[in-house]
């Protein structure tokens, strides 16, 4: 490359207005090189994502108003076009890429066919030309049998694959410039990064600039050269990754590269959070948007601010810049990690699973077979009084199957769940309705795991009533607020339905409910998967202080394997129903032993550009095998790299390589 | 393919047995002995013998075994039962009046579509504007105003202004095309502006739905002209459950033909199953039921073989 | 910490002037709707007082008569004042519709949520019973039922017609509401209560069925529409209310029809009423659904 890349998109002071009063996108302005990538970053609501559909104008004409901006894209301002000019520009020379795999495909045409219509419209190719393209783009993708793939319908391709025919149609008119909207957002993590590394390779030999629109500081470490930072619908800081990840200039950026729990760092403190709430556009304040919750924020902050040049190079809307260079303010440092109290000799054993099985029949109608899902196969774990267990895998796994089995929502198809040295699984229905209280749970979906007719109030005091743990209303009512303060929230809010509360808020209610019940075990079904990053802070924190008050036991159950880290004192790691791997948690992350978890732990990338330019990750091939027939022998074998012969004929069995480290792996040789 | 064709056909079979062992049993629910109702509204004897002589004729006095078995082996040779009123085979009278009603079905249908889709589609791609309100009042008529109404004042028009009369009797399309139509255009417009309502609607909130698709968005994204997006990409996913509709529908209106039928004087078998009714004949009003029951049946297999040609997703599965 | 969600609370669950008077500001159609029906049921309940005749009042020096200041609507060929019938048929229209809707709407919603809450081979064993009730239009079954039953008044009100009209609904609701309770059911937040050992009844009562309220409430208004429209085609047919009772499909009939060349408004104002009716409560229903269920489309 010679000579500075030129400058390839150019928007300034974009502000986009829904129904002539929220305004989703505010004054926002970036620049793009050819060939380069820049991250959108953001959290729910930042307004990310409508920024790129702005710049595709794919807004609903009638409701979305472009209040000011330009847009200037290879000379010419996107926003001036008429809509014909937009149409021919969209998909040959900017594309984009959505989030949603599954239904981002016109289910009853053909992939050949949706692949080749663009290359028909914009470039005019003949039948036979464009299926030839066709079947370049789908090798190019990493599809293989392409010409008899490309008569198919979407149906017939999972999800990753879904995402390469996007990429693929994204590509098929050599476009300058590709938007792709949390396009992995929706994938397991190694399927994730099997796609990410694909789009990365693409724009670097083909020489297309990407715009990537995430809420994963992980992705943006790993894949972008710029970072744009957007929060209320403003852009608050942008520069190189480098820069804004190691001397960010703002702070809210600071805030949340304090509040992401690290994969690769052992676990020194508790998680900094963010206090309070994004506001709400519709009554947005003029001034700074971050004000009401930044630590720095002073009087001057009420003015509208503006993005000035930093010493890092890169831009910052906080009035403050300069004193945050200097050092001047900083963030108040983060509570030290509580000790786990643990007795002497290690914990007591508090759940016992005993070759745990579930596989559920699947009746696919008159005269089929009935399928089998192998949902849970042969789990044996133990988890220890006072700690947190982390559980995690991809989709598929069980691990959300096996929180069922352990709550008593599904029933076991064989094997034993132990608690407290009784068998729960051959209990009589009296005695297992009295464990009940003892077991509870915390659901991952804030929005519907709360019945929403039912006042907070009346949702928290409903196992009080149930149970007679308080006689009469009034000492019902106390114990409410009681459970409700302890959780964080304020007594007023037990007069509110589920509707009128936040996410974070109504999983606090949940914890509130589980709590009512004064159980002593927990299982954390993704609880906190569906929340903001900041957001998501304030709960673990939450969690981890009740755990010490009230001496309860997690199993926590997740994908994201940086808040498990953080979280868990043990881990055990799931593929397709069995357990591969088990040990304390700095083991397994620093020294992972099964070559399942080592795939699994490179494919997630870590909010750090610098270490993130160190690491030379494996992406595991192949997709996901489904559940309904798993391989033979050791399930993984399909994928693992150093898979041989014997793996596909041997189901291994988890054996403790080193003390309190089990690995169910042949090729593992056990250690002193 | 061919397994999922077997596998519906098979799937017909418990279904038409549930319907005739509920027509069977249908009969012997009446309070009071079918016979007695039967003849006490008449207007006729009822002594203890002529009561007698009726149920033997019938075949009521055989044990209940007997008379079901008598019942399937009927279905089996399609041999209904003699009416109980006219003393003539059930099978014969439905036979011929069945091509009435069906071609009132057929025409209606055809009326609905060619009033529906392009209605439907425009009330959708231009919703919120005059033309959606326009569309939309004209559907809630269709599904408000009593078709036998409607019936009845297309009918005073067309006596007073065109001092038109309703023929006697069905003139058959062979032997006079024009008489036909003349005589069977009004009651299929009458039915079929209801219909069309109905399907209007389904339509339009069926589009409206894929329009907020995601992979109509990638339409666009992709650049596709927004003629072809509503063409290719949206109109065909949203008619898929118009075709689930037209079908049974059409079934629906054998039955449902009943009130037009009286209102313009057509002879076909909606009349007769009022006429069963009133006159309690129990033996017609199974053979009716069950026949129903068959049309119904088969359209809805009809109806899955189009899906299962036409959706790609069950047709690989 | 800091509160309050950028959510906008969407409807209280106890109603109040406030969540009324939010209604007819977002949906005026439906307001409108809302006040024809409340007109239509007080015309029904006061008929005797509020109609300037007396239905059944014969007057032979006034046959035929077309609508003047004396008779709004001009008089039947017994010299009966139309106007009169017709507020006299709103109440049996309410009555009949009311009362076979609620019926078969409450039939059917039982029958469908427990179909659902059982599932397994009694939801299979009761949804091919369904199956085989659907298969016929509704008028087809109300016959039917009115060929078995016959008719049974009871206090001048036709029981049978009641159920005649009400089990043709049963099937149609019973799907709606059982796609409704599977959805519910697939909850978490029924599974938190089962985990947290709640009994079934409670579970039912407490969780499920208020939130199968909505729907329950829009089917019922649907169907009452459909119930008065079916209730006048019976009676067109001579199948529904007998003689001398005032019904609007019953007016339709008879001598509405041998007179209609000469005497036009027998058939005009009776269409009319059972028009005005079924719009009301299909708008009505059509409205409550779109303010209940809001899909906001930003």
């Amino acid at each position: 490359m010679n000579g500075p890349a030129p400058e390839l998109l150019r928007v300034e002071d974009l502000s986009v207005e829904f129904g002539g009063r929220l305004r989703a996108v505010d004054g926002v302005g970036f620049t793009l090189k050819a060939g380069e990538t820049l991250a959108v970053v953001g959290e729910s609501g930042s307004g990310k994502s409508v920024t790129a559909l702005s710049l595709m104008r794919l807004l609903p004409e009638r409701i979305a108003r472009y209040a000011s901006g330009r847009v200037a894209f290879d000379g010419k301002d996107l926003l001036d076009l008429s809509p014909a000019e937009m149409e021919k520009l969209r998909g040959q020379d900017i594309a984009m890429i959505f989030q949603e795999p599954m239904t981002s495909l016109n289910p009853i045409l053909t992939i050949g066919f949706q692949i080749m219509e663009p290359l028909r419209i914009h470039l005019g190719l003949s039948g036979a030309q464009a299926r030839a393209r066709a079947v370049e783009l789908l090798e190019l993708v990493g599809i293989s049998d392409a010409e008899r793939r490309l008569d198919q319908y979407p149906h017939q391709f999972s999800g990753g694959m879904r995402q390469r025919v996007m990429i693929a149609i994204g590509l098929a008119c050599d476009p300058k410039l590709i938007i792709a909207d949390e396009p992995t957002t929706a994938l397991d993590v190694t399927i994730q990064a099997q796609i990410l590394e694909l789009m990365k390779d693409l724009s670097r030999r083909l020489d297309i600039a990407l715009i990537l629109i995430t809420h994963n500081l992980g992705i943006v470490a790993r894949y972008a050269d710029r970072v744009a930072v957007m929060y209320a619908a403003r852009i608050v800081e942008s520069g190189t990754a480098e820069a804004v990840f190691s001397r960010p200039r703002h702070p809210y950026t600071m805030g949340l590269l304090r509040s992401v729990p690290r994969l690769d760092r052992a676990r020194q403190t508790r998680l900094a959070t963010i206090e309070g709430l994004p506001p709400d556009l519709a009554n947005a304040p003029l001034g700074c948007r971050f004000a009401p919750r930044c630590p720095f924020a002073i009087d001057a902050c009420a003015e509208p601010p503006h993005l000035s040049e930093t010493d890092t190079g890169g831009l910052s809307a906080c009035h403050r810049w300069e004193e945050i260079a200097a050092g001047t303010i900083r963030e108040v440092p983060a509570e030290p990690a509580p000790a786990r109290l643990l007795a002497a000799g290690g914990p007591k054993e508090i759940m016992r699973l005993e070759k745990l099985t579930k596989t559920f029949e699947i009746s696919r109608g008159i005269g089929r077979k009935p399928g089998a899902v192998r949902a849970v196969q042969e789990v044996s774990l133990s988890v220890g009084e006072g700690e947190t267990l982390g559980l995690v895998g991809e989709s598929g796994c069980g691990k959300s199957t096996l929180g069922r089995l352990i709550l008593g929502l599904e029933e076991p198809t064989s094997g034993t769940i132990a608690f407290e040295g009784k068998d729960i699984t051959a209990a009589p229905p009296a005695e297992r309705r009295r464990l009940r209280r003892d077991i509870q749970v915390i659901f991952q979906d804030p929005f519907s795991s709360l019945n929403p007719r039912m006042t907070v109030g009346s949702i928290v005091e409903e196992p009080l009533k149930v149970y007679g743990l308080r006689k009469g209303a009034k000492a019902r009512g106390e114990r409410v607020r009681e459970l409700l303060d302890q959780v964080g929230l304020r007594a007023d809010m037990a007069e509110r339905y589920p509707h009128q509360l936040s996410g974070g808020q109504r999983q606090r209610v949940g914890i509130a409910r589980a709590l009512a019940m004064e159980p002593r075990f927990i299982v954390c079904d993704e609880a906190v998967s569906a929340l903001d990053v900041s957001i998501q802070g304030q709960i673990i924190n939450l969690l981890e202080r009740l755990q010490a008050e009230l001496g309860l036991t997690f199993l926590f159950i997740a994908h994201d394997l940086a808040v498990v880290r953080h979280i868990s004192t043990r881990v055990a790691v799931m593929y397709l129903g069995r357990v591969m791997e088990i040990a304390d948690r700095d083991a397994i992350y620093a020294e992972p032993l099964h070559p399942y978890t080592k795939v699994l732990l490179d494919a997630a990338p870590v909010p750090d550009p610098e270490v993130e330019k160190m690491r030379a990750p494996r992406i595991v091939n192949g997709d996901l095998p489904s559940p309904l027939s798993p391989p033979s022998g050791c399930v993984f074998h399909t994928r693992c790299p150093i898979a041989t012969e014997e793996c596909r004929q041997t189901i291994p069995e988890p054996r403790e390589i080193r003390p309190g480290h089990f690995a169910a792996c042949i090729k593992v040789e056990a250690q002193p | 393919m061919t397994s999922y064709i077997a596998r519906r056909l098979l799937m017909m079979i418990p279904t038409l047995l549930g319907v005739a062992i509920l027509t069977f049993f249908m009969l012997r629910v009446v309070p009071g002995d079918v016979v007695q109702v039967k003849l006490m509204a008449d207007g006729g004897m009822v002594s203890p013998a002529a009561i007698e002589a009726e149920r033997v004729r019938l075949g009521l006095d055989q044990s209940l075994t007997v008379q079901f078995l008598d019942w399937m082996r009927g279905i089996f040779t399609l041999d209904f039962g003699n009416s109980m009123w006219t003393g003539r085979p059930v099978a014969a009278e439905i036979a011929s009046r069945f091509l009435v009603t069906f071609q009132a079905a057929l025409m209606a249908t055809i009326i609905a579509v060619f009033i529906a889709v392009p209605l439907g589609t425009v009330s959708a791609l231009y919703r919120g504007s005059a033309l959606d309100y326009i569309v939309r009042v004209i559907t809630i008529g269709g599904l408000a105003l009593p078709s036998f109404w409607i019936g009845m004042l297309v009918l005073l028009c067309l006596l007073r202004y065109a001092h038109w009369l309703p023929p006697i009797s069905y003139v058959s399309p062979t032997e006079d095309p024009w008489g036909n139509f003349t005589q069977m255009i009004w009651p299929s417009l009458v039915v079929g502006y209801r219909f069309s309502a109905v399907l209007a609607r389904l339509i339009r909130s069926s589009l409206l739905d894929v329009l907020n698709e995601d992979y109509i968005r990638t339409a666009r994204a992709k650049g596709v002209p927004a003629r072809t997006v509503i063409w290719l990409h949206a109109l065909k996913n949203a008619l898929l459950p118009a075709v689930t509709v037209v079908g049974l529908e059409f079934a629906f209106l054998i039955g449902g033909l009943v009130v037009t039928e009286q209102v313009f004087n057509l002879n076909g078998v909606g009349k007769l199953f009022i006429q069963a009714v009133e006159h309690h004949d129990f033996t017609m009003i199974q053979g009716l039921v069950m026949m129903f029951a068959v049309i119904y049946v088969l359209a809805n297999l009809i109806v899955d073989l189009i899906y299962a040609a036409i959706d790609p997703r069950i047709r690989y599965r | 910490m800091t509160d309050t969600a950028n959510l906008q609370p969407r409807r209280l669950s106890r109603p109040t002037f406030g969540a009324l008077g939010r209604f007819a500001y977002q949906q005026p159609v439906g307001a409108v709707s809302f006040v024809v029906i409340v007109v239509m049921l007080l015309a029904g309940i006061f008929a005797p007082w509020v109609s300037p005749y007396d239905a059944l009042a014969v007057d032979y020096g006034a046959l035929l008569s077309p609508p003047s200041l004396d008779h709004l609507a001009g008089t039947d060929a017994f010299g009966r004042d139309v106007f009169s019938r017709i507020i006299h048929g709103a109440r049996t229209a309410m009555i009949i519709g009311l009362s076979s809707a609620f019926l078969g709407c409450t039939g059917g919603a039982i029958l469908g949520a427990a179909s659902a809450f059982f599932g397994g081979r009694v939801d299979s064993a009761i949804q091919r019973f369904v199956d085989i009730l659907l298969a016929f239009p509704l008028v087809v079954l109300a016959l039917v039922v009115v060929a078995i039953l016959g008719r049974n008044p009871v206090f001048g009100i036709d029981i049978s017609l009641i159920f005649a009209i009400a089990i043709p609904i049963v099937p149609q609701v019973s799907r709606v509401i059982r796609a409704a309770a599977l959805t519910v059911q697939a909850m978490p937040y029924i599974d938190a209560a089962r985990t947290a050992g709640y009994s079934n009844s409670r579970i039912i009562l407490r969780h499920m069925a208020p939130n199968l309220v909505t729907p329950y409430l829009i089917m019922l208004t649907a169907y009452i529409a459909q119930a008065i429209l079916l209730e006048a085609t019976l009676s067109f047919l001579g199948l529904g209310v007998a003689e001398p009772t005032p019904a609007w499909g019953l007016m339709l009939s008879g001598n509405a029809q041998d007179f209609f060349l000469t005497a036009p408004w027998l058939v005009i104002f009776p269409g009319i009423a059972i028009s005005l009716a079924v719009i009301a409560f299909n708008l009505f229903g059509d409205a409550l659904r779109d303010y209940l269920d809001p899909r906001l489309k930003q």
